[in-house]
C-alpha cells in the first residue's frame, strides 16, 4: 500500500555545522531603502538559524507584491506564486507534505483583498502552516493604491479625494474567520516580532501574524502611531488577557489603529491535516494488506 | 431492431418470438422514478452476457427531479451509438409520452403507463401500443408507500420478459444492489421484479430475443465515463486532488474522495476554483502530480493558475466535462465548445497538452496517458470529456490492473545540485525537484510565475525569455513527435474522410458503415490529441478529395468549428471544412450522413 508520504533523505543533524545567515540568504532584496519588509526577512532568517530548519525542512511560499517577493531573498525551497492564492497553494504542499513546515508571505492586498477568501477558507479548515501578513496599508507593488487596510481619508492613485471604503479590522477578520493562532506585531519590533513569529512556529494548525510594514515609499509615517521612537505608543496585549477566549479577542481588537500588539488568540483544534489522516487511517483499515491495485480491483469486481 | 434472421415460433401459450441482433429502449419518464436504474440493470447484465451495450441518458437540470430519459441499446455485434431512434418507447407519463413519441421508430412499441398516459389512439396504426398499468400495479405488489421507487424494478421486469432476458442474472444483480441494505429493500425490490415479469404479457405481439454474440474471453467492467476517468485517476498513481462542485464534473471529485484515503490519499473540495486549482498545483509543486476538474464556468477560472503552471512547469491534470456554454449555459447537455480555452485559455504564450477520451473505456486509459505526460514533460494537462461520455455507461474488457497501476510516489533524493530550468537538456525536458529534497551545493530553486534564468530567479532580461519560451514550446514539439499517427475507420484514401474527436467517434464510425454500405467512399479519422497534434494528419488528408470535421459546437464567426480551425491553422488547407451543431445533443448517425449529402451537393452545384 503506498501513501502520500515520502521520506526524504537529508543528512544527519547531528552531522552537520549549525546553519547560518549566509546559507539561507540569497539574492540581495530589491525592496526600497527603509521598507519594513526588511526587518520581516531579518528575522526570518534569525528563526530559522536559532531552530535549525535546513532546506528540506521548510519551504517558503509567497504570493505576488513587494512582500510577496520574499522566496527570492531566501536560500531555500521557495515558490513566487499568483496574487492572493498563496494559501491555497501552501495548502496543497502541506496536506501532501507533514514533513515540511510551510511559511507563507503576503501583502494585505494579496490577503484582505484579492485573497480575502482564501484566508477565510484556510482559518477555518485549520491548515497547518504559519502564514505572516505584512500590512503597509497600501498597495507597494503597482505604486500607491487603495489597500483595504488603507485608513478612511488615505490619499491614493484611485482615492486622489482621499479612500472612502472603510478598511477591514485585520484582527477582527480573521478571529472571525477562525485562525486558531493569531499575532499581531510590527517590523520595527524586532524582539517582538522574532517572538510572535517562534510562537506562530510552535502552534499546530493555521497561525497567523500581522506584522505592520511599512511601505517608506508609499506611505511614509504609517505607523509612527505606534513606534514610540516616533513618539507614538506600543501597546502590548494586556497580560491578564486570556489567549483562549475568542469574545477577549474580539474586545481587544475593537481599537484596531493603532492598537494591541501580541497573542490576541491561541488554541488547539484540530487541523486539516489531522482530520484528513483520520480519514484516511480508517480507511485504509479497511483494506489492510491489499496492494493498490487490488483496492481497484475490488471496486471493478463490483461494476461487473 | 434489426430482426436480422427472423425465426418466429409460437411457443405453446403466449407471445411469439423473433430473435434480433441489436435493441433499443428509451425509459422516459421523471428523475425521481430511478429510470436510470432500470438502465443501470440493463447495461450490465449486458456487461455480463454475449451483448454489447451503450447508454444514453439526459439529467434534469432542476434539483428534485424532472423529466429524464434514458436510453439503452444491446446489441449482439458492436455498439457503437446509443442508436438514433428507439425500438421501444417506455413512457411514465404524458409529457414523457409527448416529448418522446418523436424518437420511436415507426412500427415501433409504445409501452404507457395506462394510470397516467392516454396515447393518440390514431397513431396505434403507426406504432403497437400498449398500456400496461405501472403505476397500479406495483402499488398492488409491494404496497403503496414505495411507490415512486418501486416502478422502475416492475418495469424492468416487464422488460426483462418482454426480451427474453437472463432472469437470473438480473435478479443476481438485484440482489447484488440492494442485498446490503435492508432485508425488507431487498424483499421489495424483488417483489415488483417479478410483478412486473409474471404480469400478464398477452397483449404483447411478441418477444425478442437477443442473437447469441461473440462470446467475451476477458471479464467486462460496467461504468460510465466519469467513473472511468476517476478510476483512471487512482490507477495512475495520482492521490492527490482539489475541485469544486459542478454539473457534471461533481461525480468525479465524490468518487474520488470516497476512494483516495484509501490508498493514503485525499481530495479536497474547496472554497472556489481558483482554489482548487492552487491547491493541486501545490501538491505537484510538493511532488504529487494532482488533479484539479470542472465544467465551463469553472474551467474558465482556474486559467491564471495554469498559466503559473506551464510557466514554473509543473505538471497537473485539469478535467474538463464539457456542457453548453458559455457562461452557465446548458449545465445538462453536451457540447464540445471548450476546446478552445483548453488550449488557448491563458495569457501570454502558454503552450500546454489537451487530451480527449473517445469512449468510456478510453477515459481509463487517457487518465493514465495524461498523468504520464505531465510528469514527464512537466506540464498541465487538460482532458476534455464530456457529458454525454461522462454520464453514458458502457462495458469494456477489464483492464490488467496488477500491470497498469502505477506508483508515482514522489521522489526525495538528496541531489549534488539542480538547475530546474536548464537551458542545455534536450527537447527543454526538464525535472523538478520537490522540496524536502536535500540539494547539496546549496542553491535551491525558485517556483515562479516570473520569467526567470535556469535556476527560478527572476530576469527580465530578453536573451532568457526568449529561451524559456522556446523551451516550453519545444518540449511539447517533442512531445508531439512521439504520439501514434491517427488510424484510419476505412479505407486509407477515397472521396471523404471525416475527422472527428471526443465523445462523437460512435455516431461517426456507424455513419461511416452505413454509408460505405451504400457505397459512398468515406473513411473516418479520430483525434485523441489535441494539442499537439500528432503528426501524420496531413498525410492522411492528402488521400481525400474533401475532409469534414464533425464536432458539436458552434461555427463561429468564420464558419468553422474549434477543432476544424486548429486544424486549418496548423495545415492551412482550405479543404478542411466543417460540420456542426449546438442542440445539446449527441449526434444522430442519420445527421453526419445528411450534413456530408448536403456539403455534397453543394460542392457539386458549384461546379
Ligand atoms: C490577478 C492580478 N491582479 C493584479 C495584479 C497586480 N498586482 C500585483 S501586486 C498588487 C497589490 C500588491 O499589494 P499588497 O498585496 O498589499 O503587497 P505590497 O506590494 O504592498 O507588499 C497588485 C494589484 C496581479 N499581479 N495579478
Ligand atoms: S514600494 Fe513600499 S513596500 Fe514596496 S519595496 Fe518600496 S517601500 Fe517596500
Ligand atoms: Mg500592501
Amino acid at each position: 500500500m503506498s501513501t502520500i508520504l515520502a521520506e526524504p533523505q537529508p543528512p544527519k543533524d547531528q552531522d552537520r555545522p549549525p546553519l547560518k545567515k549566509k546559507d539561507i540568504a540569497a539574492d540581495h532584496p530589491t525592496w526600497c531603502p527603509g521598507c519594513g519588509d526588511f526587518s520581516v526577512l531579518a528575522f526570518y532568517f534569525k528563526l530559522i538559524e536559532k531552530k535549525n530548519l535546513w532546506q528540506e525542512k521548510i519551504t517558503t511560499v509567497a504570493g505576488i507584491g513587494c512582500s510577496s517577493r520574499f522566496p527570492y531573498f531566501v536560500q531555500g525551497h521557495g515558490v513566487h506564486f499568483i496574487h492572493g492564492r498563496a494559501l491555497p497553494f501552501a495548502t496543497g504542499i502541506s496536506l501532501t507534505r507533514p514533513d515540511l513546515h510551510l511559511f507563507v508571505f503576503s501583502g494585505d492586498g494579496d490577503a484582505f483583498s484579492i485573497g480575502g477568501n482564501h484566508l477565510n477558507h484556510a482559518a477555518r479548515k485549520n491548515v497547518n502552516l504559519t502564514y505572516v501578513i505584512m500590512d503597509n496599508q497600501v498597495y507597494g507593488l503597482t505604486k500607491k493604491q487603495t489597500s483595504p487596510t488603507s485608513p478612511l481619508g488615505f490619499k491614493s492613485k484611485t482615492d486622489m479625494w482621499g479612500s472612502v471604503d472603510r478598511p477591514i479590522n485585520p484582527m477582527k477578520q480573521l478571529i472571525g474567520a477562525g485562525a486558531t493562532f493569531i499575532a499581531r506585531t510590527t517590523a520595527t519590533n524586532p524582539k517582538h516580532l522574532m517572538a510572535a513569529m517562534e510562537a506562530a512556529l510552535d502552534h499546530n494548525g493555521f497561525s497567523v501574524i500581522e506584522c505592520l510594514s511599512e511601505c517608506t515609499e508609499f506611505f511614509a509615517g504609517a505607523f509612527d502611531a505606534t513606534n514610540p521612537r516616533k513618539g507614538g505608543d506600543f501597546m502590548e496585549v494586556p497580560k491578564d488577557h486570556d489567549v483562549t477566549n475568542e469574545s477577549a479577542a474580539y474586545k481587544l481588537a475593537e481599537d484596531s489603529f493603532p492598537g494591541y500588539f501580541g497573542t490576541f488568540y491561541d488554541v488547539e483544534t484540530p487541523t486539516k491535516n489531522e482530520k484528513e489522516a483520520e480519514i484516511i487511517e480508517k480507511l485504509q483499515s479497511k483494506v489492510q494488506g491489499m496492494k493498490d491495485w487490488e483496492i481497484l480491483k475490488s471496486n471493478f469486481d463490483k461494476m461487473k | 431492431m434489426s430482426e436480422s434472421s427472423i425465426s418466429e415460433s409460437s411457443s405453446e401459450a403466449g407471445p411469439q418470438s423473433s430473435t434480433v441482433s441489436d435493441i433499443v429502449i428509451r425509459f422516459a419518464g421523471n428523475s425521481q422514478d430511478g429510470i436510470q436504474s432500470i438502465g443501470g440493470f440493463l447495461a450490465r447484465l449486458a456487461g455480463r452476457s454475449e451483448q454489447e451495450v451503450m447508454t444514453f441518458m439526459t439529467i434534469p437540470a432542476t434539483i428534485s427531479g424532472g423529466p429524464s430519459i434514458f436510453q439503452v441499446r444491446m446489441g449482439s455485434g458492436e455498439v457503437l451509438s446509443a442508436g438514433d431512434e428507439a425500438d421501444v418507447l417506455v413512457a411514465f407519463y404524458d409529457h414523457s409520452y409527448a416529448n418522446h413519441i418523436g424518437s420511436l421508430k415507426k412500427g415501433g412499441i409504445l409501452l404507457y403507463d395506462s394510470d397516467h398516459v392516454e396515447p393518440d389512439e390514431t397513431k396505434a396504426g403507426e406504432y403497437h401500443h400498449i398500456g400496461i398499468p405501472i403505476s397500479s400495479r406495483t402499488i398492488e405488489a409491494i404496497g403503496g408507500t414505495a411507490r415512486d421507487k418501486g416502478k422502475n424494478i416492475f418495469t424492468l421486469g416487464l422488460i426483462a420478459k418482454m426480451f427474453d432476458l437472463d432472469i437470473e442474472k438480473l435478479e443476481r444483480l438485484i440482489t447484488e444492489r440492494f442485498g446490503n441494505k435492508s432485508a425488507s429493500i431487498l424483499e421489495t425490490a424483488m417483489s415488483a421484479f417479478h410483478a412486473g415479469y409474471s404480469f400478464s404479457v398477452e397483449n404483447l405481439l411478441k418477444v425478442f430475443r437477443l442473437e447469441p454474440g461473440k462470446a467475451k474471453d476477458q471479464d467486462q467492467v460496467v461504468m460510465t465515463g466519469n467513473e472511468a476517468l476517476g478510476y483512471g485517476i487512482i490507477a495512475a498513481g495520482v492521490r492527490f486532488g482539489a475541485g469544486y462542485p459542478i454539473t457534471p464534473w461533481s461525480d468525479i471529485m465524490e468518487l474520488l474522495r470516497r476512494e483516495l484515503p484509501k490508498y493514503g490519499g485525499s481530495f479536497i473540495q474547496c472554497e472556489d476554483e481558483l482554489a482548487a486549482v492552487s491547491m493541486a498545483i501545490g501538491a505537484g509543486y510538493a511532488g504529487r502530480v494532482s488533479i484539479t476538474g470542472s465544467s465551463g464556468p469553472g474551467i474558465a477560472l482556474k486559467s491564471e493558475a495554469v498559466g503559473w503552471a506551464v510557466m514554473a512547469e509543473i505538471p497537473l491534470i485539469v478535467i474538463d466535462v464539457q456542457r453548453g456554454g458559455p457562461s452557465t449555459g446548458l449545465p445538462t447537455n453536451v457540447e464540445q465548445s471548450d476546446l478552445n480555452i483548453a488550449i488557448y485559455g491563458g495569457h501570454g504564450d502558454s503552450p500546454r497538452v489537451v487530451m480527449a477520451p473517445a469512449t468510456v473505456e478510453d477515459c481509463f486509459h487517457t487518465a493514465i496517458e495524461a498523468v504520464n505526460i505531465a510528469r514527464k514533460y512537466s506540464v498541465p494537462v487538460y482532458i476534455l470529456s464530456d457529458q454525454a461520455i461522462a454520464t453514458r455507461i458502457e462495458a469494456f474488457p477489464e483492464p490488467d490492473l496488477e500491470k497498469i497501476c502505477q506508483d508515482i510516489s514522489p521522489d526525495l533524493s538528496p541531489v549534488e545540485t539542480h538547475k530546474p530550468y536548464d537551458l542545455s537538456t534536450p527537447d527543454g525536458l526538464t525535472q523538478h525537484r520537490p522540496p524536502g529534497t536535500w540539494i547539496m551545493d546549496g542553491k535551491y530553486p525558485i517556483a515562479t510565475g516570473l520569467e526567470h534564468d535556469e535556476y527560478g530567479r527572476p530576469t527580465g532580461n530578453p536573451k532568457y525569455h526568449i529561451e524559456m519560451t522556446a523551451k516550453r514550446r519545444n518540449k511539447l514539439r517533442a512531445l508531439a513527435q512521439s504520439l501514434p499517427k491517427p488510424t484510419i475507420y476505412g479505407p486509407p484514401e477515397g472521396h471523404i474522410l471525416l475527422v472527428g474527436w471526443g465523445s462523437t467517434l460512435g455516431p461517426i464510425r456507424e455513419a461511416v458503415d452505413k454509408a460505405r454500405a451504400a457505397g459512398d467512399s468515406i473513411s473516418a479519422i479520430h483525434i485523441r490529441h489535441i494539442n499537439p497534434l500528432p503528426p501524420g494528419i496531413d498525410d492522411i488528408m492528402a488521400r481525400f478529395h474533401h475532409v469534414l470535421v464533425v464536432e458539436l459546437n458552434d461555427e463561429g464567426l468564420y464558419g468553422y468549428g474549434q477543432l476544424a480551425s486548429l486544424l486549418r491553422t496548423r495545415f492551412a488547407d482550405p479543404k478542411i471544412r466543417s460540420i456542426t451543431k449546438t442542440d445539446g445533443l449527441t449526434y444522430k448517425i442519420t445527421e453526419i450522413l445528411d450534413n456530408v449529402k448536403d456539403f455534397l451537393e453543394l460542392e457539386a452545384a458549384k461546379n
